[in-house]
């Protein structure tokens, strides 16, 4: 009866989970999936406090009362902007757990003398390895975002070959696990090496390419997920696993084509040197670059037709979402259409510039896709690029030799005007020259991105 | 585990991959954030296996490793599901006054 109770409840939540994430096509239905997939889970929890194993509660409720007290403080505090460091972390706690339960299932068969059949312990393998690799991942990813560490991509001569040993090795221990599962040292081995390993993936990666490896240690931490399921011969937790990790893998393809690049080369191409490399060889485009004056950028926005916003992680970093919205706001009273272009990769994850516009406010009706703004730029008056830069960068198209070559990107400098917001005449994060900057329709607004806007929108007003 | 298990839940996986492919496909990439923290929320049911692990009382070891991954997995549950809400209350079709005016047209 009690199992049963249990297991309907399980099915239940495996519904409602998928219902969820079904209302996730469309952003009106969104809020009532995720209704469905609160209650599923609700219901899944409930479900399991009946379990016969259970005898004490003390540290169950603890535990949930703790757990979600920092849930909700995360959840109601953490400002928009820094939406990526907290599914980094998440992303990490998600894998602690899965990791920390193997081997408490491990410890547990090892203290009662009883030894894993072989399926149990490579299913259990799986999990510990990836819930390890990802929870360290994970935690330099949010030390990257969150700048705690330098987010250029760190390398040295033989990486690659140390990585693969390092790998290998893990998989040695891993099989010989499987046939042998009885050593207690050689596991919490094969934890330590995963442990280490999660580590020395994250390391060479570099800032531009963090939507990739988000999506990426997302997929991971789902998967470890689905094979603590295994585990524990589990369904929900196999198809909530399962969904997450898949959810994760999917996004990494996307992320990946609009890089056109593939998921070895971000994982092993560590990006930055490269590009330095190549811009060495130079090319004889670089003229000047040509500053444009507040005032005048205020009169070409007040008597255009059509104004594209092109925003990229300098956005979030200045907090310039209100501002750019400010701004539209004035100039669709003076009749001038406004659209917002968003590259898949602008920003730290995928979507990011589309939550921070929707913060401000900015319907989303407005906000189009690669794809649809392109052919809308040749009719655009002005194009504002605010903090982006290689997904701007015309070298992708035009440039066979260029790192970035093929990658699609946003053709500002069709548009009849540019103007580009920046910090300063420094490169962009990857470290790459940008023709776009020299080129004789472009003109570049220097300084901070909110207090550029700030300015042109009173400007605007007076114009 | 016996081999039927095993296969039995390859099957839920293999399904369940099939499925989550043809569903997650279809979110725009207007909702990726959303969707990364729901799906993040979601796998935070990795706590009904924590829970069981915390309440048994295996061995002391056990426990506090159960005790830690219930703070964990709960933490992310609340704290994905409470983001994913707020992230999603943001999204507007358009500000409400052309959105009368669409409405008259029709």
């Amino acid at each position: 009866m009690q199992t049963y109770f249990i297991e309907l409840s399980y099915l239940l939540a495996s519904i409602l989970f998928i219902l969820g994430l079904k209302g996730l096509s469309h952003p009106e239905t969104a809020k009532r999936g995720m209704h469905l997939a609160e209650f599923g889970m609700l219901m899944a929890i409930v479900g399991t406090l009946v379990h016969h194993e259970i005898i004490t509660y003390t540290w169950i409720i603890t535990g949930l009362v703790i757990g979600s007290l920092v849930g909700l403080a995360m959840g109601v505090w953490v400002p928009m902007t820094a939406m990526p460091q907290r599914t980094a972390l998440s992303h990490a706690f998600g894998a602690f757990a899965a990791a920390l339960v193997g081997v408490s299932e491990y410890y547990r068969h090892f203290e009662a003398g009883v030894h894993l059949d072989r399926i149990t312990m490579a299913a259990l393998g799986f999990e510990v390895m990836l819930g390890s690799l990802t929870t360290t991942g994970s935690l330099l990813a949010f030390a990257k975002l969150q700048g705690l560490v330098r987010g250029t991509p760190l390398t040295y001569k033989g990486q690659n070959v140390f990585n693969m040993a390092l790998l290998t090795a893990t998989t040695a221990i891993f099989i010989y696990l499987i046939v042998a599962p009885g050593s207690m040292p050689l596991f919490f081995t094969m934890v330590g090496l995963s442990l280490a390993f999660g580590i020395l993936l994250v390391i060479p990666i570099g800032a531009a390419d963090m939507p990739v490896v988000m999506s990426l240690l997302n997929s991971y931490a789902g998967l470890a997920s689905a094979a603590t399921g295994f585990v524990l011969s589990n369904n929900v937790l196999i198809i909530a696993g399962t969904l997450d990790g898949f959810s994760g893998f999917i996004l990494s393809v996307l992320m990946c084509r609009a890089m056109n690049r593939s998921i070895t080369n971000v994982l092993f191409g560590a990006f930055g040197s490269a590009a330095a490399e190549a811009t060495a060889i130079g090319d004889g485009r670089q003229g000047t670059m040509r500053e444009v004056g507040l005032d005048d950028v205020a009169v070409q926005l007040a008597y255009a037709h059509q104004v594209v916003f092109v925003p990229g992680y300098g956005m979030a970093t200045a907090q310039a979402q209100h501002a750019v919205r400010e701004l539209a706001n004035v100039l669709e009273k003076r009749g001038v259409t406004v659209k917002y272009g968003i590259h898949p990769v602008a920003g730290r994850m995928p979507g990011h510039m589309n939550v921070l516009l929707a913060e401000a406010n900015v319907p989303y009706s407005s906000l189009y896709e690669l794809e649809q703004i392109n052919p809308e730029l040749p009719a655009t008056d002005v194009a504002i690029v605010i903090g982006a830069n290689d997904v701007v960068n015309p070298d992708a198209r035009d440039n066979p030799a260029s790192p970035i070559a093929g990658m699609p990107i946003i053709e500002v400098d069709r548009a009849k005007s540019v103007v580009v917001l920046k910090r300063g005449q420094g490169k962009g994060f990857s470290g790459l020259e940008n023709p776009l900057f020299f080129k004789p329709v472009t003109g570049m607004l220097y300084g901070d991105a909110k207090d550029s806007l700030t300015h042109l929108v009173q400007a605007v007003q007076h114009a | 585990m016996r081999s039927e298990t095993l296969i039995a839940s390859l099957y839920v996986f293999a399904l369940a991959a099939f499925l989550g492919y043809q569903v997650i496909s279809r979110v725009p990439p207007l909702l990726h954030t959303p969707l990364m923290s729901a799906t993040n929320a979601i796998s935070g049911i990795s706590l009904v296996g924590s829970l069981v692990t915390a309440g048994a009382r295996y061995n002391t070891v056990s426990t506090i490793l159960g005790f830690i991954a219930v703070v964990c997995s709960t933490t992310n549950v609340v704290g994905g599901f409470v983001i994913t809400d707020r992230m999603l209350k943001m999204f507007k079709r358009k500000p409400t006054a052309p959105e009368k005016a669409v409405g008259k047209k029709r």
